[in-house]
């Protein structure tokens, strides 16, 4: 288990250097999506706003709404950051990859099946945020610098600039490993046990 | 509902004044917001012996952040979480209080409102079809409030902001008779495995028994909403209490799902009476930072807060 410091856009090889169990430290930029700015980008088909895109390339996405002020010169201040369940927003994960070259989602939870697939086919990672954490988060974000689809407030698309964020774990990574499924294939074996035991 | 021996007292009826009103819309706002920074001492307790236990080292390690967390929120008065949650009300009813229901609602609800938009808090309420956000953490039916009568002169307001990630992890079903109690210990045990990492283990799982359906899920909401440990009164409960925690901790879950025997910080039961046909059990989990927060309201004096 090896630890790695960070900071995007990440390449594939920086990504295929990482392995489920790892652990991450990042600074730089991260972007914040989540359930209603995915459903408007791939469900209602509406293209993100044009400076954005370039932005996505390499880019590390966090699953979040944050908690905000709005200050009088339009830009925004941290009231608390964090972050959200992942599976709702799975089905979003090739999109992200494939069309916009985001390459690691931070979440919590984990994600399904095919979110875990497209991570191997297009090379990307699933880090581990510890949920429920933000007062912690909160202290590792320095800015928030964009904002972008401000009408869906709070599930807006943010620009975060961070500094020793984390801890972060590599939880499902580019080759297939996944520590959530280890975990739950355990669990599985030891609930087998426990219900036949009931018996 | 223990109101067979009830006998009706009215030698210290406390009918409010119109300040009351504003006391409680005042203490709502406060209760909201101190309830998001300020984690129960039961529930820090149990972090600190859940950490203590953990042999796993990487579940010890994120056990440990997590007590980070509530350390950081305590100096630097922030969230724990950044998710505000539904706000959630139990109100306890003394039967000398007299009062103007709606009025009392409504205060709770402009508290709530006035913590949202004065704080600024996150508001996650939405209208549910159309998906818009009301950016006041209160709607149609929101907050949820529940009532429940005792007796006495003192209204109290228990406030529980409900996470999502830990809603959306709920159950009910209704068991048959034959499934007995090992079937409701069976359910229990399949409801935690599914919500895997999802409710953000350790969680305080919350069970209701018997009733309706709606009765059940309810309870269950109320279980969840005790503080950590603190046991059933019925012996009976109280072994399916000790038995449940026992068996989900061995699942291997653990802490934020990533392996370890912290899964649950404490399993609480509420049990309400059925029909003979009926076995209903219902699962409502509460994420790790289990808040909550009371205020005590007496005959013409300052709430009392407390947890
Ligand atoms: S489930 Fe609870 S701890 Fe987790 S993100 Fe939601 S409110 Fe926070």
């Amino acid at each position: 288990m090896a630890h790695y410091r960070l900071k995007a856009p990440l390449s594939d090889e920086d990504i295929l250097r990482l392995h489920a169990g790892d652990t991450v430290t990042l600074d730089g930029i991260i972007f914040g999506i989540r359930d209603a700015n995915l459903i408007r980008l791939f469900d209602k088909k509406v293209e993100l706003p044009a400076d954005l895109i370039p932005q996505l390339k390499g880019s590390i996405g966090i699953h979040t709404a944050p908690g905000v002020r709005k200050l009088h010169d339009g830009t925004y201040e941290k009231i608390s950051i964090g972050t959200t369940t992942s599976y709702r927003m799975d089905r979003f994960t090739k999109g992200l990859l494939k069309d916009y070259g985001m390459k690691v989602i931070i979440g919590k939870g984990g994600l399904l099946e095919d979110g875990s697939q497209a991570l191997v086919d297009f090379k990307g990672c699933y880090f581990t945020i510890i949920g429920g954490s933000a007062a912690l988060e909160t202290t590792q974000v320095e800015a928030i610098e964009d904002v972008w689809w401000e009408d869906l407030m709070p599930e807006a698309i943010w620009k975060f600039r961070v500094k020793d964020f984390g801890p972060l774990i590599v939880s499902i990574d580019a080759h297939g490993g996944n520590k959530y499924k280890d975990v739950k294939k355990v669990a599985k074996d030891n609930l087998d046990k426990l219900l036949e035991s009931l018996n | 509902m223990a109101v067979i021996d009830y006998k009706a007292n009215y030698t210290n009826v406390w009918e409010v004044d119109d300040n009351f009103y504003q006391y409680v819309e005042d203490t709502c706002k406060t209760l909201y917001i101190e309830s998001l920074k300020d984690l129960p001492p039961d529930v820090r307790r149990a972090l600190e012996r859940a950490h203590e236990r953990e042999e796993l080292e990487s579940g010890k390690e994120i056990l440990s952040t997590l007590i980070k967390t509530v350390s950081t929120a305590d100096d630097q008065k922030l969230l724990i979480c950044q998710d505000t949650g539904i706000p959630v009300y139990f109100l306890k009813i003394g039967s000398q209080v007299r009062f103007d229901g709606i009025r009392l609602q409504q205060a709770i609800k402009k508290g709530t409102e006035r913590a949202t938009l004065e704080h600024p808090l996150r508001s996650s309420i939405v209208n549910t079809l159309t998906r818009k956000n009301h950016g006041t953490s209160t709607g149609n039916q929101v907050p949820v409030l529940h009532y429940e009568f005792v007796e006495g002169n003192e209204i109290e307001i228990l406030i529980v902001p409900k996470g999502s990630g830990s809603e959306n992890m709920s159950y009910l079903k209704m068991l048959t008779p034959a499934a007995g109690i090992e079937g409701i210990k069976k359910y229990v045990l399949e409801c935690v495995f599914e919500s895997g990492a999802n409710p953000c283990p350790p969680t305080i799982v919350g069970i209701g028994l018997g009733g309706t359906a709606d009765k059940c899920a309810a309870l269950a909401k109320k279980a969840a909403a005790r503080e950590v440990g603190s046991p059933n009164p019925d012996p009976d409960v109280r072994k399916l209490e000790e038995e449940l925690y026992i068996l989900i901790n061995k699942m291997g879950l653990g802490a934020q799902g990533l392996g370890g025997s912290t899964t649950a910080l404490a399993v609480h039961i509420e049990a309400a009476d059925t029909h003979m046909t009926c076995n209903p059990v219902a699962v409502n989990m509460m994420c790790w930072p289990a808040r909550r927060m009371r205020a005590t309201f007496k005959s013409n004096q300052e709430p009392i807060i407390s947890y």
